[in-house]
């Protein structure tokens, strides 16, 4: 370390002071190195004081509810008494997310092989820039086009879900009504995280070695029996991790959901019923009306969702910090 | 060549005939091709018939015809394992495009809905005094908002961002840099509702009252890890002979990271800023609980509270009427160009710059 540093080049100082910091360089390089670590100290400490002031003002907050904060199936802060919990909105929130990542894993991992794989060469680049761009789209946007386009759309698809599979339960619907679903918002949000889970399955894809791929084909494989003995091993600690950072982006979406679904405060497997809530949604929903406790019991629940998304995106690096180039945080 | 001969039967059971042992029989190159369109006519028939209504569900039909009749074809005059070939590429083809779909049709929709109230008026206007429930009005103050916000949050979030990613790519070592690379990763994942509840309790906590200014820190919180990453790959990229040049020539450390190195990857730090810019400036949940909205021009992003372009397209939304959902789609199109064309221009940049022993 010591050997790389400029100062070493300098005609050697005469007394014993290696470092003393006279010359101006050398003050230069002080104040850069402190401004420099002071910034990446500085994001330690943001997410720190993210955690101690969410921490702080949810337990304000759960200490006022006089119901379980955990299992009450109710959101009435501001009733008296004020009874509040998150059962339902943890609910809505796996269950949204899970139907996202069981519809968005495959397509994106066939959008990153056909990417890596079966494109023509000359279009593969832009092809990936088409669904980088499904990325740039704001999530607000999404909400409205889901809400005004795609749940009158979907109408049909439930109508025959429920003719044919409601003996599965999930897709019974039991109540009428306009298709404000968990189900539709899972669709959503599988819309929503593909550019993500595609873009880091892809980079993974594209490092497969060429020599396996090679040898592959060298033993007559077709191209099918080449991605299945060599890519897809080689890849598949990337397609985990790339689906657990699609799974946090899914599990944080606010807006989107809070366009598309209309909210109740019921637990139900129906998944085609309108009704449910998430996090993110009940609290861009609730806000406006909130008082000083209403918005300590928010808080409280947000912190919730922050402990989720940091257990899901801490595994997800943990995962694929193992191979180091791969960071999906440009997608 | 002679274990084509042995393998043929094996692989291909059902067609005892006299096999060639060169050539086994092949499916034509525009086999793909005549597989698609046979099926989306079988699909859309098959639809008609059925008297089933949602497009969803024609496409639908259509794929998974196509996915069968190609399998079956293929089983048929080729054999089994181009079968399983043909079945994975058709349906790789078939999860393109049904990625494709929804982003061609939200682009599509936008743009056609969001043309009936988009005119000059509507840019160069506010929400004074205009009924939710009429038409009228306009998108200017949440204009000003969006661009005073995102503004703000660029001037803090940059330096922050720069100078992280300087310390992890030129100094860092040892626990410090792999806790900050660690959490700088997981802060590329926190929901930006929760950005906006963290500032939420501060101004709670010291009774601030809401502004442009909250929510354009809530905006920097989520901007940061993103310029970090973007800004490490980019000072990684940079040759290390032009470092060592430098240092050889006696110039100080701080002062070849200023002089060499930053505007060595200037190109690649300038896409990867925009681009973040683009993802902040579509955030709609921090400002919708830090900076609450107004119907009035608030050019002052540090006292009162402010629109934002999300926020407007949020408000209409709710509001509810033909004209509230007309003005909605309009200041939809102008955000989604804003986003397009600063995502457009700064992969344009990184082209243009993109430095040549880039990978």
């Amino acid at each position: 370390m010591a050997s790389t540093t400029p100062t070493d080049l300098t005609p050697p100082p005469t007394g014993p002071a290696l470092d003393g910091g006279k010359s101006t360089g050398r003050l230069g390089d002080k104040i850069f190195i402190g401004l420099s670590r002071g910034s990446g100290i500085l994001v330690l400490l943001i997410m720190a004081s993210i955690a101690a002031f969410l921490t702080y003002r949810a337990v304000l907050g759960i200490s006022k509810d006089e119901g379980n904060f955990l299992t009450t199936f109710d959101w009435n802060p501001a009733g008296d008494p004020p009874v509040f919990g998150i059962a339902v909105l943890l609910f809505g929130t796996v269950v949204s997310s899970i139907i996202a990542m069981v519809i968005a894993v495959p397509i994106a991992v066939g959008i990153a092989l056909f990417i890596s794989h079966y494109a023509p060469r000359r279009l593969a680049a832009p092809l990936a820039y088409v669904v980088d761009l499904l990325a740039a789209v704001p999530s607000i946007i999404y909400g409205i086009w889901g809400a005004l386009f795609l749940v009158p759309y979907l109408e049909g698809l439930n109508l025959w879900l429920d003719q044919f599979f409601a003996w599965t339960y999930v897709f019974e619907k039991t109540e009428v009504g306009v298709a404000r679903s968990l189900f539709t918002v899972g669709i959503l949000l599988a819309i929503m995280i593909l550019p993500i889970v595609t873009s880091v399955s892809r980079e993974v894809f594209l490092q497969v070695p060429r020599m396996n791929e090679e040898a592959a084909l060298a033993l007559g494989a077709t191209r099918w029996e080449v991605i299945r003995m060599s890519v897809l091993p080689f890849g598949r600690s990337g397609v985990i991790s790339a689906s657990m950072l699609g799974l946090g982006r899914a599990l944080g979406e606010t807006m989107a959901v809070a366009t598309v679904l209309s909210p109740s405060f019921l637990i139900s497997l129906h998944l085609l019923n309108p009704g449910g809530g998430t996090f993110a949604q009940n609290i861009a929903a609730k806000f406006d009306e909130a008082d000083q406790l209403g918005r300590d019991a928010l808080i409280a629940s947000g912190l919730v969702l922050f402990i989720l998304t940091l257990l899901v995106n801490g595994a997800a690096r943990l995962i694929i910090a193992r191979r180091k180039e791969y960071s999906g945080a440009n997608a | 060549m002679s274990h084509a001969v042995v393998s043929g039967p094996k692989a291909a059971p059902p067609s005892p005939g006299p096999r060639r042992s060169l050539n086994s029989r092949s499916l034509p190159r525009w086999a793909p091709l005549g597989f698609a369109a046979v099926s989306v006519l079988l699909g859309v028939g098959i639809s008609l018939a059925a008297g089933w209504e949602s497009r969803v569900q024609w496409g639908l039909v259509s794929a998974l015809l196509f996915v069968l009749v190609s399998y079956v074809v293929t089983s048929a005059v080729e054999n089994r394992r181009q079968a399983t070939d043909r079945l994975a590429t058709s349906l790789v083809w078939v999860c393109f495009i049904l990625a494709v779909i929804p982003l061609l049709s939200l682009i599509w929709v936008t743009v056609s809905r969001g043309v009936k109230a988009l005119d000059g008026y509507f840019l160069t206007h506010s929400m004074a005094g205009v009924p939710g429930f009429e038409a009228g009005g306009g998108v200017y103050h949440a204009i000003v908002g969006t661009l005073e916000q995102v503004g703000l949050a660029t001037l803090v979030s940059v330096p922050v961002g720069l100078l992280t990613a300087v310390y992890l790519v030129e100094y860092g070592k040892g626990a410090l840099a792999k806790a900050v690379t660690f959490f700088v990763d997981v802060m590329t994942g926190i929901p930006s509702i929760v950005a906006g509840l963290f500032l939420l309790s501060i101004m709670l906590m010291f009774d601030l009252q809401p502004s442009g200014l909250m929510g354009a820190l809530a905006l920097a919180i989520l901007m940061i890890p993103v310029v970090v990453r973007s800004t490490e790959e980019m000072l990684k990229l940079v040759p290390n002979e032009l470092r060592e040049a430098s240092l050889a020539l006696g110039v100080p450390k701080w002062r070849t990271i200023v002089k060499v190195v930053i505007p060595t990857a200037l190109g690649g730090i300038t896409t990867g800023v925009m681009l973040a810019i683009a993802r902040i400036a579509g955030e709609t949940a921090p400002i919708m609980l830090l900076v609450f909205g107004t119907q009035l021009i608030n050019a002052n992003p540090f006292d009162g509270a402010q629109s934002s372009l999300p926020f407007y397209i949020w408000e209409q939304y709710r509001v509810g009427s033909e004209a509230s959902y007309d003005r909605a789609w309009a200041a939809a199109l102008v955000l989604i160009a804003f986003v397009m064309i600063l995502n457009l221009v700064a992969r344009g940049i990184a082209r243009w710059k993109a430095p040549q022993t880039g990978r």
